[in-house]
């Protein structure tokens, strides 16, 4: 089972463009050691960089898959920059916004801008008496805001410059691929 | 980026390009760095530093593709006509100038050794690809 990083799809340009969201949660046991209490201070769950990367890697790697159907596989080949201004924590979430920069037989570079929304600057905002009647309800709105972007490279590991053989079984496109395909109402994406 | 650009001009656009690929100094990038041995560079980056120079030479009116195999030929080591007990035959050769004509084989003529095949790509070849290219 591949382990997912991303919720969602939100939105689907095809061969261009795709959005997918992931909610950061408590309930994601790793939180609680990333970072826990100890002799140094209160416990700050936050969700690690590297997990980030993978949730932008997820979602472009779904976008340059369904360019054909998901018959290539498509594998992360090299990460050409990451940046991430905040450490995302739980009661955000992430929005991912791929787009394909280049694609060819042997494979695609994207471009990701990632965003954040806090869910926990409409409950403040909820809060005042300027924006709500003061119930956590009405008037509480949050705003989506870049904090990252990442640029990715992926290899069509079946065109690789080598003339490797690997498999005909398409191993990265999972089962676990197909339900949030499903989910998003794309599953005609995945061709058999 | 205007077409009609100097060497000079060139060179600057293929070194910012390599330095943005492979994380190198510019003072690394001279016409005859080995994009391999010298600069680093493994199989993904050349289809990064392939996809940068199309993005970076491409104008409004004129799109600069480079089409699969045009400037690093590919599985050309699995034709046994083309290669024999690992060195490129005279055919090998032949491609490989019909193929690159940017390359200097000066060197590599009397090795002609597929493992060393990589570092016939140097900073002065890709130059010279994007300089032919832009005459065309």
């Amino acid at each position: 089972m591949r382990w997912m990083w991303i919720d969602a799809i939100t939105h689907h340009e095809p061969n261009a463009r795709l959005v997918a969201v992931k909610n950061i949660s408590m309930a994601e046991e790793h939180l609680h050691d990333h970072f826990a209490q100890d002799e140094s201070g209160a416990a700050c769950p936050v969700m690690p960089t590297s997990l980030v990367i993978e949730g932008t890697a997820q979602t472009a790697g779904i976008l340059v898959g369904s360019v054909h159907g998901f018959r290539e596989k498509v594998i992360l080949a090299k990460i050409s920059s990451f940046r991430l201004d905040i450490d995302p924590r739980p009661g955000q979430t992430l929005r991912y916004d791929a787009r394909i920069e280049r694609m060819d037989a042997s494979g695609a570079s994207t471009e990701t801008v990632i965003s954040l929304l806090d869910h926990t600057d409409a409950a403040a905002a909820a809060t005042g008496a300027a924006t709500s009647g003061g119930d956590g309800t009405a008037g509480a709105t949050s705003q989506w805001r870049e904090v990252g972007r990442s640029s990715l490279m992926f290899s069509h590991i079946d065109q690789n410059r080598s003339g490797l053989q690997f498999p005909e079984e398409n191993f990265v496109f999972s089962e676990n691929f197909r339900t949030i395909l499903r989910s998003a109402g794309l599953e005609g994406l995945a061709r058999d | 980026m205007n077409h009609a650009l100097t060497h000079d001009q060139i060179f600057d656009s293929v070194r910012e390009i390599l330095c943005d690929a492979l994380g190198v100094d510019e003072d690394d990038v001279t016409p005859a760095a080995s994009l391999t041995k010298d600069l680093g560079a493994e199989s993904i980056d050349f289809l990064d530093i392939n996809f940068k120079i199309e993005k970076k030479f491409s104008t409004p009116e004129k799109a600069f593709k480079i089409n699969q195999g045009e400037l690093f030929p590919e599985n050309l080591t699995s034709d046994a006509s083309l290669v024999k007990d690992g060195k490129f035959t005279d055919a090998g050769m032949e491609l490989l100038r019909t193929k690159m004509p940017h390359v200097d084989y000066s060197a590599f003529d009397a090795d002609r050794s597929v493992d060393n095949v990589s570092e016939l790509f140097t900073v002065k070849s890709l130059c010279d690809f994007v300089a032919r290219k832009l005459a065309a």
